[in-house]
């Protein structure tokens, strides 16, 4: 017999009330019930990263998390960072440092670089340095690229949020759009 | 041509950031089921039952099928095979029938209606097995007593390469260095795990299938033969792929289960493998034991090589057969000039998950043996290591050099090149990037700081063809279909580049499918380095027809002669008068069928296919350079500098190609230091996981220095160009090897990788009781500077 239960949950802004078995995990539920095939599965075992999420704006890894957990969250998916075509800063400088070949991790970077800029200038921290970066960049694994990349990416971002006024939560830099939806 | 050679943005990069890419777990089929494979807990035993009952009766069940419910006999053949030998004694079943040779083998499938319940209702499976002695070490495996994985033996295949009088030459050798070195078992491990859909049209049984990318051709061919259909009822659409490396997209046991599930249930079924699966089920690679040796005369030239191999390849011979092990003595001489060459390799069996190719299959474990040796032969000879490699590679003169070797059944003609110039320029950049100085500074500092140096031979472009269709819209959008197929390297935008050039439009209007069997029947896949060279040849033809149509037909709308039209940007114009011109929309509409511009008989549309045929492959070549700190106490080692030196003959999209040389980088830097598939004494895997298989993140791979070279156009080919893909990864092991080896001042070699932290400190508790420094003093690579 199957444990069923039902929950909301709002999705880059798109709300979804939906029944979920409660060992689904919150990416088979994204992916497979909800059709967020952004967040990409790599290990299932909270290693690689790759199917990071935001859940009420903290990075979670969406394999070690079940559906019904984001009961009445608020969850923010890859598909939420572009304005329809227009991609955002930080996907934008992915594709000008070359930090993406199969794209297969990308989601996840994207995403934890999304939440550690916001939250580092939401406390009013300092402009990260590129050791910083690094650390964090090693919070996931990427098998293409040997990460320069990715690293070069999330720190041309923070530079350019950090140096023009006002960047934060407004416009591309850091916004979210509600357009994401699959 | 304006934009080959341009660093522009990546076609795939839009939707893959929006994360819009369509990758094999992502398709889904209304009315679909999911598979699960059962796989064997022990690594050697006779099957004897495998009961499916409490599994059936399990919740959401639709199926268990075991070897009993499949057509009798069924074995995955061989893609490649090589060197006349035949591998059918030792091919893998489909499903294990009667014996299991390595822990993950399939054993049987279960079908459900949930991923979940197929999960619980595979655990329902009992598989009852006789254990038996499991086989372990390639060695062992060949001892008289050993315990048979095939009733043929545990010896797949036995075969020499080479060429000259070797024994004579190490007769009279001046000098004879040998070495042994040992290669450890580890793969590519892509971001994204294998998935399939196969998707079934219950009128006429025709199968979708959503997730074969690499050669789908190829596997296509093979699932129709297995499947007793013709190909024709197989499609094998393009998907994104996360990563290939070699392993994704071979034909695996799940490649036909799946699409048979399909069509027996008459529903389609969906199957995604998880980590703990692919980790013993995927191709593991480069375990290799050589004992290679060396003769040199009186002035540390090189008279002869030899190396004897023992070669680990798993349970059974898979898609690639002797790939591997062909390569990696057919490559062994590298860009040296070895007058008498012998290479001995044994591919052995043993209970441990089959083998296959990764990327640089056979030059990866080839080179660290061969640089190595000179590493330790250098410090024998009392010779700087780059002065030896320099008075023995083959200079520029000397090419093309044919070797009496046959490799992936090609002559070995070592096509052209500036072996010694490369070196010089890697050395020199090495200097100029401040690495001699970065080892002096951390020596002074006390720190076990080395610096490693190995050259390489690649080999890429392999034939015997590629095939690819150029077609024009009416609209004017320009379609390439490819027979190459993109695992995540940006092929499209490189084909994309060089169809718009070809043709004479601009990249934006390009657009390009790779490896759709219905759209591009003939196509050969990606592998081997040769989708730039093959695959982008073929572009290249047929760009240039269709360039050639249009022409024809603008000829025939503004009544000029032909020869004074060109074509750019998409506008079709009269050399001298711009005014006269018509847009490649414009001549596309004038190919339609209806047109008054076509002529009787002709036929109607602008496209044309083009193939581009090769007998000979191309042979890039590198430099690595790498400066290293050894914990004598951890045994930890730090990457500290890497250099990647690199002849591309031409980079279509230089920033691709760093791309490509990084992250082979990165990967190689797993292979020589971390990654490992350890087995215990029972043959049960150690690493199933992303916490026991140890691949580098950002804090294990330091920025990756690239040094592109395009100063040797490939002859073989109009473009010029030579593969990228494998460049990165080739002397990884290599350089590591002697960057740890210079750091700890071993007198012999390093024996062994990958350089775990446990084998590290073992060399450095050995070394320290010798204590013989004869590391290279940094001065050597600065004073050699051109």
């Amino acid at each position: 017999m199957k444990d069923i239960r039902q929950i909301r949950v709002r999705v880059n802004g798109a709300e979804h009330e939906l029944a979920v078995e409660t060992r689904r995990t919150l990416a088979d539920m994204l992916r497979h019930d909800l059709g967020y095939t952004g967040t990409h599965l790599g290990c299932e075992h909270g290693i690689c990263g790759a199917c990071t999420v935001l859940v009420d704006s903290a990075p979670v890894r969406s394999c070690l998390v079940f559906g019904v957990q984001a009961d009445g969250c608020d969850v923010r998916t890859v598909e939420g960072l572009a304005d329809g075509e227009e991609l955002s800063d930080l996907q934008q400088a992915f594709s000008d440092h070359h930090g993406l070949q199969c794209g297969f991790c990308t989601p996840g970077f994207l995403m934890l670089a999304e939440a550690y800029l916001a939250e580092r200038q939401a406390a009013g921290a300092g402009e990260p340095t590129e050791a910083e970066i690094r650390e964090l960049a090693a919070s996931n694994l990427c098998r293409c690229t040997g990460y320069q990349g990715i690293v070069d990416a999330v720190l041309a971002t923070a530079r350019a949020r950090y140096h023009s006024e006002g960047a934060s939560g407004e416009g591309r830099a850091g916004g979210w759009h509600a357009g994401g939806s699959p | 041509m304006t934009s080959v050679g341009t660093r522009a943005a990546r076609k795939e990069d839009p939707r893959l950031l929006r994360g819009l890419g369509r990758f094999g777990d992502d398709f889904s089929a209304s009315g679909q089921c999911w598979a699960r494979v059962v796989r064997s807990p022990v690594a050697h035993g006779r099957l004897r039952s495998v009961d499916a009952r409490d599994a059936t009766q399990a919740p959401g069940v639709v199926a268990v099928v075991t070897a009993a419910d499949l057509p009798p006999g069924l074995v995955i053949p061989v893609r490649l095979p090589l060197q006349g030998i035949d591998l059918g004694a030792f091919l893998q079943p489909v499903l294990a029938a009667d014996e299991v040779r390595y822990v993950g083998e399939p054993v049987a499938v279960v079908v459900a209606d949930d991923p979940y319940a197929a999960e619980d209702a595979a655990e329902l499976v009992d598989i009852d097995i006789d254990e038996e002695p499991a086989v372990l070490d390639s060695a062992e495996a060949m001892a008289p007593g050993s315990p048979r994985l095939f009733p043929a033996g545990n010896v797949a295949a036995d075969f020499t390469l080479g060429y000259g009088d070797v024994d004579a030459a190490f007769g009279r050798a001046a000098r004879v260095v040998e070495t042994e070195i040992e290669i450890g078992r580890h793969t590519a491990v892509p971001l994204e795990p294998r998935a399939l859909l196969a998707d079934v049209d219950r009128r006429s049984g025709a199968l979708s299938i959503f997730g074969m990318t690499k050669v789908p051709t190829f596997n296509r061919g093979v699932l129709a033969s297995l499947l007793g259909v013709d190909e024709t009822l197989i499609h094998v659409p393009a998907v994104d792929a996360g990563g290939g490396f070699g392993v994704r997209g071979e034909f695996y046991p799940e490649d036909f289960l799946v699409p048979w599930l399909a069509r027996s249930l008459g529903r389609p079924v969906k199957w995604a493998e998880d980590r703990a699966e692919h980790l013993v089920a995927v191709n593991h690679s480069r375990q290799q034991s050589h004992r290679i040796a060396a003769a040199f005369d009186a002035d540390g030239v090189i008279t002869a090589l030899r190396d004897d191999v023992l070669h680990d390849n798993g349970a059974y011979c898979r898609t690639h057969g002797i790939t591997v092990p062909e390569l990696t003595v057919a490559m062994l001489p590298g860009p040296y000039r070895v007058p008498a060459y012998r290479g001995r390799i044994r591919v052995v069996l043993t209970n441990k998950t089959p083998c296959g190719t990764y990327r640089a299959p056979g030059r990866f474990e080839g080179t660290a043996a061969r640089e190595q040796l000179l590493d330790v032969a250098a410090a024998e000879l009392g010779i700087d290591r780059v002065e030896l490699r320099r008075r023995n590679l083959l200079q520029p003169g000397e090419l093309p050099h044919r070797r009496a070797i046959t490799t992936l059944d090609t002559d070995m003609v070592l096509d052209a090149g500036d072996y010694p110039g490369l070196l010089d320029a890697a050395v020199g950049e090495a200097a100029r990037l401040g690495y001699p100085a970065a080892v002096d500074a951390g020596r002074r500092s006390g720190r076990l700081r080395g610096l490693g140096l190995a050259m390489f031979l690649e080999k890429s472009g392999l034939g015997p063809q590629e095939t690819a269709d150029v077609l024009v819209s009416s609209g004017g959008a320009v379609r390439v279909l490819s027979g190459g197929t993109s695992l995540g390297q940006g092929v499209e935008t490189v084909l994309a580049q060089i169809a718009a050039d070809g043709l004479g439009v601009g990249l934006d209007s390009v657009s390009v499918v790779c490896g759709d069997t219905d759209l591009q029947p003939f196509g050969m896949g990606s592998w081997a380095s040769r989708t730039t060279v093959v695959a982008g040849n073929a572009v290249h033809a047929a760009a240039r027809a269709v360039r050639e149509r249009v022409t024809e037909l603008a000829a025939r709308m503004l009544e000029v002669a032909q020869d004074d039209l060109t074509v750019s940007g998409g506008v079709v114009s009269v050399r001298g008068d711009p005014a006269a011109s018509v847009t490649l929309a414009e001549v596309a509409r004038a190919a339609g069928p209806a047109s008054r511009y076509l002529r009787p008989g002709e036929p109607a549309g602008l496209s044309a296919r083009r193939r581009f045929d090769v007998a000979h492959m191309t042979y890039p070549y590198g430099v690595h350079i790498a400066v290293v700190d050894v914990d004598a106490g951890t045994g930890l080692v730090r990457v500290l500098r890497y250099l990647v030196a690199y002849e591309v003959g031409r980079a279509v999209n230089p920033t691709l190609v760093e791309g490509q040389l990084r992250g082979g980088a990165a990967q190689g830097i797993g292979g020589a230091l971390l990654e490992e598939f350890a087995y215990d004494e029972a043959g049960q895997p150690q690493a199933t996981t992303f916490i026991d298989y140890r691949m580098p993140t950002a804090a294990e791979v330091p920025p990756i220095d690239v040094l592109v070279t395009q100063l040797s156009p490939a002859p073989g080919n109009p473009l010029g160009v030579r593969g990228a893909g494998e460049g990165g990864i080739s002397a990884a092991g290599a350089v590591l090897a002697s960057a740890v080896r210079d750091a700890l001042g071993l007198a012999g070699g390093i024996g062994r990788l990958p350089l775990t932290a446990v084998r590290v400190q073992a060399l450095a508790v050995a070394s320290s009781a010798t204590s013989t420094t004869v590391g290279i003093p940094a001065a050597t690579t600065e004073g050699a500077r051109p």
